[in-house]
């Protein structure tokens, strides 16, 4: 039974992975339909869900909209999915509008928009989740605060200040979606179309005023303003345009109302969508959404066929997938560790699922580099994704030669954490955003930043593997003298390839930017942290071939290597000078530093001195408390 | 004695040492960047043998803590009386060998980088032909005046740091001797406006009659540019021709010295090529709905009438163009006098040693794949054994 109980359980996840790929078929609303229609949004084309989760992740960090949130899920409140959510601002606005789906966790944000801080259930209100209606009365006090909070320098806004900039730019992005459409979201009747022109010229009027230094009506020329922050919802029959593939509904309902020609042919079909929306009928609805993809197959199939594949990938979930199998593998592993003998089922089950999950986070990563046509690392977020691929390859080739779970532990906890960190990272809205002119090469994305990110990777690894030393050793019996010279060999060679993966990629960077701007080393933020972790990675094999550290010793410098690298990953991020300042943070802060004092603390650990050890109580301590030369009866140094 | 500094100079230990320096050096210099700006900040802690530090407004200061050049150099020393304590030749010493030649070529290739390149910039609008490349950080005074062959002008130029250290410079070449009035690092010029400016003009001729100089903080990011002026007196034979206001804002002034006509000028500093760039088309694209620039890119035509050369180029991110010992990469799209659509910045970089990293990096790589993949095989093989 136990030869079997591994695969049982590599089965049984395998099939709820394959279970879980099939999209459900649309039944009465063809959303899933209306989701994959392509717009151009942040530079690039995606599918409409891609737009609608992103934006439903920097508005209330979820990827759908719950309409009822002050009811506990067993309650069964109405949660619909970002598809839905987005058809609803595009062509009801009136209907999303009383939707709650701003959170607002900052309790002076809530005073200044005086806005409910408590849940009501009576109210039907959870004090943290608002309407468009709820915010919309006090906008004028936001945006004056905002102007305010949009002047402190980046590092020195408070919490406050912060919530406000982000219920800002939220406020923004559903405006931009409902403004996506125009008077077409409305059926395109005359009237609307004709209301729209008058504001528009009304904004136009303003501009011009303004232009004159005269006095003008700033709401009409911001509202002007926001139609052209929209998506680029009208793909551009080639033919019609040499430069211009897509554009904005505000720019092709203004050149035909000007007698510029006949509109764009999606507008009278997104009207024939909407309007079948609005008046309920869903058989109509999903004929019209039917007609404008078989139209759009004709000419645009790229952009559709992308749309197909991106929303495809948003609904699998990839990462989020492969982090439930790494909770479950590390679990396992764990286990093993209390009855190594008798259990050893258990770890090669562990080893089983962290190679399903492998395959899983391998799959997600694929698919990303073919959807943007890039090596796998473009930014934070993509570099998060591949830290933890990186470390499970190397967990599972330290599990290979060891064979006792350490590796298996290694590969599912970084590969856990570092999805997380992406996860958070991923709130800050879209993860496929276009590559600056200067990043906008995929040899360099592909050598140095790849290259440099396994150096990330494999420094952590080691650091983690000290920790696992530790731990070990400190409050349990479990670090024979086997396991740790198994430990101490890892340790050693995982940052032998650190300190070969992160001096081949900083240089790399040099090189590239000698290639960009002819600076092959500039001291840059960024460079300087590269530059730390390979000093510090050669320092600690110095160190350990001169004899001057020894098992615990090189343990310990291995978690300052996890403080040094946080610091490369994350930390120059926030100082926000240099080319580099591509990295968002200000939240990662506290983060970081929680992070830096907990590896920290687990040095100050790790330099207990030997009795203190659970695991060397009983041995005699290697240095004599007359503080003599120690002992050489430890592992001669690996070298 | 000798014995202990080569035994000192060859320890491990002092590897260690100087290692966890660097690493708090680059940290602490990283952050102090952020105050001190990018420029002054290499400064003063990599591109020196001593950190400096004396309490605000006093006189003096103390050394506190290595610079980069001296870690640098103890490092260097290190690692040649190390090989020179321990070398062997052999098989299995291969891969540090290498990896340490390659350390020791990328520290002498960085130094010599830092001693010989030299970063200029060359901005024009579409159609327009340079000769030259300018300096962004440096400035020159200038004296211009017509030379016998025609459409040449001959040019006496004084670096514009000599300004700011000598009151006074005087020279056989110059018509004029100079006196420094006033300098001001970094400064915006206005026109005298009579009802705000009570006080006297800057100076008695030229521009400077009618401007106002408003001095500004020196700026210390990497991509701004610090815009000085100078006020000078300039004495002839015959006595003071009045003090004059010079200014890279300011174009070039007209000054009669005896029968001559000269021109002055503070302008950034000039670097001569021995031919010819001329902007043909500046592009500029941008993803579409975004401002995020996707290319920029520059076609131009290099003329070089010694070498009958005459073709046409692009440059554009990532793909510089090698010419003459120079190097031209795409910086950003035109100065901001000119239309940025039209108009093209290249930065233009000369660094003889700029094939030194990509050895020392061949070879500092290989040495570490050579000599881990060694001990991996080793370490495989034992296992297999038991």
């Amino acid at each position: 039974m136990k030869k079997w109980l591994p695969w049982i359980v590599v089965a049984v996840f395998a099939a709820w992975l394959l279970g879980s790929l099939r999209m459900p078929k649309d039944k009465e609303w063809a959303y899933g339909s209306f989701g994959r229609l392509p717009v151009v949004s942040n530079g690039r084309t995606q599918p409409l869900d891609s737009l609608a989760r992103n934006t439903l992740l920097q508005l209330r960090e979820k990827q759908t909209a719950n309409l009822e949130p002050w009811k506990e899920w067993y309650q069964k409140p109405k949660i619909i999915s970002a598809t839905e959510w987005v058809l609803a601002v595009m062509m009801k606005p009136d209907d999303a509008d009383r939707w709650p789906v701003f959170r607002i966790d900052n309790p002076d944000v809530k005073g200044l928009l005086a806005l409910p801080g408590e849940p009501n259930l009576a109210k039907k209100q959870d004090g943290k989740h608002y309407t468009w209606l709820q915010i919309k009365p006090k906008l004028a006090d936001l945006q004056r605060e905002v102007i305010r909070a949009s002047k402190v320098d980046n590092s020195k806004r408070n919490p406050y200040d912060q919530s406000l900039i982000k219920l800002w730019t939220a406020q923004e992005l559903y405006n931009r979606i409902k403004f996506t459409l125009g008077p077409v979201g409305a059926g395109n009747s005359d009237e609307a179309v004709k209301a729209y022109m008058e504001k528009v010229d009304a904004g136009r009027a303003a501009y011009m005023a303004r232009m004159d230094k005269k006095e003008y009506d700033e709401s009409a020329l911001a509202w002007l303003g926001e139609q052209f922050e929209t998506p680029l919802v009208l793909p551009v029959e080639p033919e019609k345009s040499r430069n211009q593939q897509w554009s904005r509904m505000a720019e092709d309902l203004i050149q035909t109302s000007r007698g510029g020609g006949t509109p764009n042919f999606a507008v009278p079909e997104y009207a024939k969508i909407a309007k079948a929306y609005r008046s309920g009928n869903a058989a109509e609805f999903d004929a019209a959404v039917a007609e404008y993809q078989s139209q759009l197959a004709d000419k645009f199939a790229p952009a559709l066929k992308k749309g197909r594949a991106e929303q495809f990938f948003n609904f699998v979930e990839p990462f989020y997938k492969a982090m439930i199998v790494f909770v479950c593998a590390f679990l396992l592993a764990l286990g093993y560790w209390f009855k190594p003998k008798q259990w050893d089922w258990m770890r090669r089950a562990a080893v089983g699922l962290v190679v399903v999950a492998l395959v899983v986070h391998t799959g997600g990563l694929v698919t990303r580099m073919v959807l943007e046509g890039r090596p796998p690392v473009t930014n934070l977020y993509s570099s998060a994704i591949f830290i933890g691929w990186g470390a499970t390859i190397l967990g599972l080739i330290l599990e290979m030669f060891w064979r006792n779970s350490i590796g298996v532990v290694v590969s599912s906890t970084i590969g856990f954490i570092t999805l997380i960190i992406a996860h958070h990272l991923s709130l800050s809205g879209d993860t496929m955003e276009m590559m600056r002119a200067v990043l906008d090469t995929n040899f360099w994305l592909a050598t140095h930043v790849v290259v440099v990110t396994l150096g990330y990777a494999s420094t952590f690894v080691a650091g983690f593997l000290a920790i696992i030393y530790i731990i070990r050793g400190v409050f349990t019996p479990s670090l024979t003298p086997d396991i740790s010279r198994a430990l101490t060999r890892m340790i050693y060679g995982i940052i032998c390839f650190a300190a070969l993966f992160s001096f081949v990629g900083t240089v790399l960077g040099g090189i590239w930017a000698d290639q960009s701007w002819g600076r092959f080393w500039g001291w840059d933020v960024k460079e300087n942290g590269a530059l730390i972790i390979v000093l510090w990675n050669a320092l600690i094999l110095h160190a350990r071939w001169g004899g001057l550290i020894k098992e615990r010793g090189l343990a310990n410098m291995a978690i300052v290597g996890n403080i040094v690298t946080g610091w490369s990953w994350f930390g120059v991020n926030m100082l926000g000078i240099g080319l580099h300042s591509y990295g968002f943070t200000n939240a990662a802060f506290r983060a970081l530093l929680l992070f830096w004092v907990s590896q920290l603390i687990l040095i100050g650990l790790g330099s207990l001195p030997k009795h203190m050890w659970r695991s060397f109580q009983g041995v005699q301590d290697s240095v004599p408390p007359t503080g003599g030369k120690p002992k050489k009866n430890l592992a001669p140094a690996t070298s | 004695m000798f014995d202990r500094i080569f035994k000192f100079f060859s320890s491990l230990r002092l590897t260690v040492v100087c290692l966890g320096l660097a690493v708090i050096l680059v940290f602490a210099g990283t952050l102090a960047q952020v105050d001190e700006g990018l420029y002054a900040g290499q400064a003063r802690w990599f591109r020196s043998f001593f950190i400096w530090w004396g309490p605000h407004g006093a006189g003096w200061k103390v050394p506190f803590f290595p610079g980069g050049y001296l870690l640098g150099t103890v490092l260097l020393a290190n690692l040649l009386a190390a090989h020179f304590k321990r070398f062997q030749l052999s098989w299995k010493k291969l891969g540090i060998n290498v990896t340490h030649a390659g350390i020791i070529l990328l520290l002498v290739g960085q130094l010599a980088t830092d001693m010989l390149s030299r970063e200029t910039q060359m901005g024009f609008a579409e159609g327009e032909t340079k000769s030259y490349s300018e300096s962004g950080m440096k400035n020159e005074l200038v004296f211009i005046t017509d030379a016998a062959t025609p459409d040449k002008e001959e040019v006496i130029s004084i670096p514009a740091s000599f300004l700011k250290k000598q009151p006074e410079i005087s020279d056989t070449r110059l018509p004029v001797k100079v006196r420094v009035k006033e300098f001001v690092a970094n400064c915006n010029i206005r026109q005298r406006a009579p009802m705000l400016d009570k006080n006297p003009p800057p100076a008695t001729q030229g521009v400077g009659l009618r401007a106002t100089i408003l001095p500004e903080p020196e700026s210390k990011e990497p991509d701004k540019v610090n815009l000085p002026s100078a006020v000078i007196e300039l004495v002839g034979v015959q006595g003071s021709l009045g003090t004059w206001l010079v200014s890279p804002w300011l174009g070039p002034q007209e000054l009669q010295v005896g029968n001559k006509t000269w021109r002055i000028a503070l302008r950034g500093e000039r670097h001569y090529l021995p031919y010819t760039v001329k902007l043909l088309k500046a592009t500029h694209e941008v993803y579409p709905g975004t401002d995020i620039p996707k290319n920029f890119q520059s076609r131009v035509q290099i003329e070089n009438s010694k070498k009958g050369e005459n073709r046409e180029v692009d440059i554009y991110m990532n793909n510089p163009l090698r010419y003459e010992g120079q190097t031209f990469y795409q910086y950003q799209m035109g100065p901001s006098d000119y239309d940025p659509n039209r108009a093209s910045n290249l930065q233009v970089v000369k660094n003889p040693t700029w094939i030194t990293p990509y050895v020392g990096c061949s070879m500092v790589a290989g040495g570490m794949a050579i000599q881990f993949l060694m001990h991996l095989v080793g370490f495989i093989s034992k296992r297999r054994a038991k």
